[in-house]
């Protein structure tokens, strides 16, 4: 019999913890296929957050640091320049990345460090239960805005991408969604960018993916990637924001 | 009979006391001594006060801390008015007299007069008062000779700086011989 | 003799780590350490190592962090206020079981606080370093010399017990400038590391460093077995002893305060008081075994350090309080003077063994 599909070879056989209809699932396995692809799962540490991916070294047959909150990008940059033949990727939400973790990520793209950042930006921190995130729409309910995040006390979203990309250091900054199959394979192609950067030393390197939270977000998970659709897309635009080849 | 000598070389910032007393921390390795400088650090290295403790002994130094020195040097005013009634009876003072008019009021101590700023200028050494003075406690202390003192700020200015040993050198043979 | 250097202390604990192998720093600047990063900025790049200077304290201890998963030995070094911010990744550290060396020259506090000379982080160092059970290894040099050798041992047993070592100096220790041998740098212990981070090449097993256990059950027995690890941690424990064989008064101090205690306690002995010195030299472990035993020929303890009174609990702690225990302590940056020290050995011989010493 003949083989037609199977799970990346980069991915464990451990099944995921993941709600139903959660797209960490597919990000894992973007990742994971550009992994096998550029045949570098044998190079790769992984860095796991503080956020629901943050038992990702269960999945990823590649050698993985579990991070303090926020902290991936200080944690990849010891890695990296320990052993910069590495390949060095972090994986993180919204909370983490863009939230505590503001300072190490602006700072590790400033520094032009050699890492790839894989964001996954769902608009609500995902493993405490469904709270607002800092990039939680105007408007969008969460556990900690029950009304709708108002942006009179609770301020705006950060677009991470566009103020990444007016930094000298990043190489690489693309968005891109989880929501349809063509955007999903658009997506897997910002990450295998993001990762041939990194082996072609241009410096950091970041795709952020809008990602749906079924459970937090209360809808079923078909409905869920419609309101990423009519929603999240609107305020974070699908695109690359900065391409060092491209600039110059 | 072990001896242990210890001295506080105090000045405006900028005056180069803690470098009088790094030559002299070198020197007493040198000698085969054991020594310990400690600078007074802080906001006021910048324009104020500056004073640095050296100890040069036969034996391991306990504190680095100098409470009452043995040697004290003033070189400007507020120092000399600090720190004279802390210096030991029986030790030696050690001041600038070209930038200091008041005279050492105890009598139960050595006191030096040495117009060191002025006689830097006047042998084209200005800004090495500090090394004059230096030149002047190895002499009155009988710690160091000159060829100690010119190894020891051999050792101690760095190499972008190897021009103006002989400077230095000068400067200490004058306040070994005033 | 002709062998020494005159080095800072804090320019020591910089060049001790180098010959120790550390080719990796991290470091944010602040008072009274900064000679150790500007040590490390000059060096590192002309033997290939990595000096950086991170955005905050932060991302240096998890920079640190990154390194010493690598296998790398790797230091970040701050004074008290900062070292408060890597509290984070040092329970991290410690949880993840990895070798790390931090210094923390530290100033008076709290809060902003000073920047001249401290002890007031005692606490922080042995006892709440950052949440969650664990330990550090603390050693206090109270020498150039010592920040040197130290800091060489430093990196030693944190790579053979596989756990963060903390340097614990302060302001005057990190300025004060002294002969120091660095032979002893030539000979290095390495250790293997395969439990390091480096790509599993297709070779191995995926190597994982993690502190996240979903299960109580294996949380606790984790934490066991590391306190398992602290007890053969514990035989370290060691203190330098002055004039302790007949000591009736017995002065503990660590750091820049012993050498004054020194002082005091030659004046003492001149005056006729049997006075000696015990400096513990780790302070995690603490010596408490030694404590014990000077306490069952000694009348009274003094302790003296630089803060409101805090090694002197671990005293009463391995006295078992069973001797009366005064303590000499400046704080805010001020540092005891010899007569202050030499005045509370005389009240402390006038106690003859009394149990309280509050009565006084």
């Amino acid at each position: 019999m003949q083989i037609v599909f199977e799970k990346p070879k980069a991915l464990s056989d451990t099944p995921t913890h993941y709600c139903p209809g959660c797209t960490h699932g597919i990000i894992h396995r973007l990742v994971a296929e550009v992994l096998d692809e550029l045949d570098i799962t044998g190079e790769t540490i992984g860095i796991a957050p503080v956020g629901c991916a943050v038992i990702h070294f269960n999945y990823f047959e590649c050698d993985v640091a579990q991070a303090a909150h926020g902290r991936a990008p200080a944690v990849a940059t010891g890695l990296k320049r320990v052993n910069p033949d590495n390949i060095v990727f972090s994986y993180q939400g919204d909370g983490d990345l863009a939230a505590i973790g503001t300072n190490e990520t602006i700072h590790a793209a400033a520094r032009g460090e050699n890492i790839t950042v894989i964001f996954v930006n769902n608009a609500i921190y995902g493993m405490t239960g469904g709270q607002m995130a800092p990039t939680t729409l105007p408007g969008q309910i969460t556990q900690t805005s029950p009304y709708g995040r108002d942006t009179k006390t609770a301020g705006f979203p950060l677009r991470m991408c566009e103020l990444l990309a007016t930094l000298d250091g990043t190489a690489y900054a693309e968005r891109v969604a989880v929501d349809s199959v063509k955007n999903v394979l658009k997506a897997k192609k910002a990450i295998k960018k993001a990762f041939q950067y990194q082996i072609d030393g241009k410096g950091f390197s970041i795709v952020e993916i809008l990602s749906s939270c079924p459970t937090n977000w209360g809808l079923e998970p078909v409905k869920a990637l419609e309101w990423l659709r009519q929603n999240m897309i609107p305020y974070y635009p699908l695109g690359v924001f900065k391409d060092k080849e491209v600039s110059r | 009979m072990s001896q242990t000598v210890e001295i506080m070389i105090a000045g405006f910032g900028g005056q180069g006391v803690l470098f009088a007393g790094k030559i002299l921390a070198y020197a007493a390795l040198m000698a085969g001594k054991e020594v310990s400088w400690l600078p007074s650090y802080g906001p006021e290295m910048r324009g104020g006060t500056a004073n640095i403790s050296v100890i040069i002994s036969d034996t391991p130094i306990g504190s680095p801390i100098v409470d009452n020195p043995g040697v004290f040097v003033a070189m400007n005013q507020p120092s000399l008015e600090k720190f004279e009634e802390e210096v030991q009876p029986g030790g030696l003072i050690i001041l600038d007299s070209s930038l200091i008019q008041l005279k050492v009021k105890r009598h139960d101590l050595q006191a030096c007069y040495i117009p060191a700023t002025k006689l830097a200028e006047d042998n084209n050494l200005k800004g090495l008062a500090n090394m004059i003075i230096l030149g002047r406690i190895a002499r009155e202390t009988g710690l160091f000779d000159l060829d100690t003192l010119y190894l020891a700020a051999s050792k101690s200015i760095p190499e972008r700086k190897k021009d103006l040993l002989a400077f230095n050198k000068k400067a200490i043979e004058i306040g070994y011989n005033y | 003799m002709a062998d020494k250097v005159l080095m800072k202390g804090n320019e020591a604990i910089a060049e001790a780590a180098i010959m120790a192998g550390c080719r990796h720093f991290f470091g944010y600047p602040i008072t009274p350490q900064t000679e150790i990063s500007a040590y490390m900025a000059k060096r590192m790049p002309k033997i290939g190592g990595t000096f950086l200077q991170a955005e905050s304290e932060l991302a240096a201890i998890n920079m640190v962090y990154g390194a010493a998963a690598a296998g790398a030995r790797t230091m970040t070094s701050s004074s008290s206020p900062g070292i408060a911010l890597k509290s984070e990744g040092l329970s991290f550290l410690a949880a993840c079981d990895l070798p790390s060396v931090i210094v923390n020259i530290q100033r008076g506090g709290p809060g902003l606080g000073g920047i001249r000379p401290s002890q007031s982080d005692y606490f922080h160092a042995t006892r709440s370093t950052g949440h969650g059970d664990f330990h550090m290894i603390v050693l206090a040099p109270n020498t150039v010399q010592e920040m040197f050798d130290l800091t060489l041992e430093a990196f030693d047993l944190a790579d053979k017990y596989r756990m963060p070592a903390m340097i614990l100096g302060d302001g005057m220790l990190g300025q004060v400038m002294e002969p120091v041998d660095i032979s002893r740098g030539n000979n290095i212990k390495t250790y293997v590391k395969d439990w390091a981070l480096t790509g599993t090449k297709g070779l191995r097993k995926r190597n994982v460093v993690n502190s996240l256990y979903l299960s109580a059950e294996e949380l606790e027995l984790l934490n066991f077995q590391r306190f398992d690890k602290y007890k053969e941690v514990e035989k370290i424990a060691r203190t330098e002893d002055y004039l302790l064989e007949d000591a009736e008064v017995v002065v503990v101090a660590y750091g820049i305060c012993a050498r004054i205690a020194k002082n005091a306690i030659d004046t003492a002995r001149k005056n006729g008081i049997k006075a000696g010195l015990i400096r513990p030299v780790t302070l995690w472990p603490y010596p408490k075994h030694q404590l014990k035993a000077a306490a069952e020929k000694a009348k009274a303890f003094v302790v003296v350090e630089m803060s409101m009174g805090q090694m002197i609990e671990d005293v009463e702690l391995s006295i078992r309080c069973s001797r009366p225990v005064l303590l000499c302590n400046r704080t805010g940056g001020m540092v005891p003077t010899r007569e202050a020290v030499l005045e509370s050995i005389e009240k402390a011989a006038l106690l003859k063994g009394e149990q309280n010493a509050d009565s006084i």
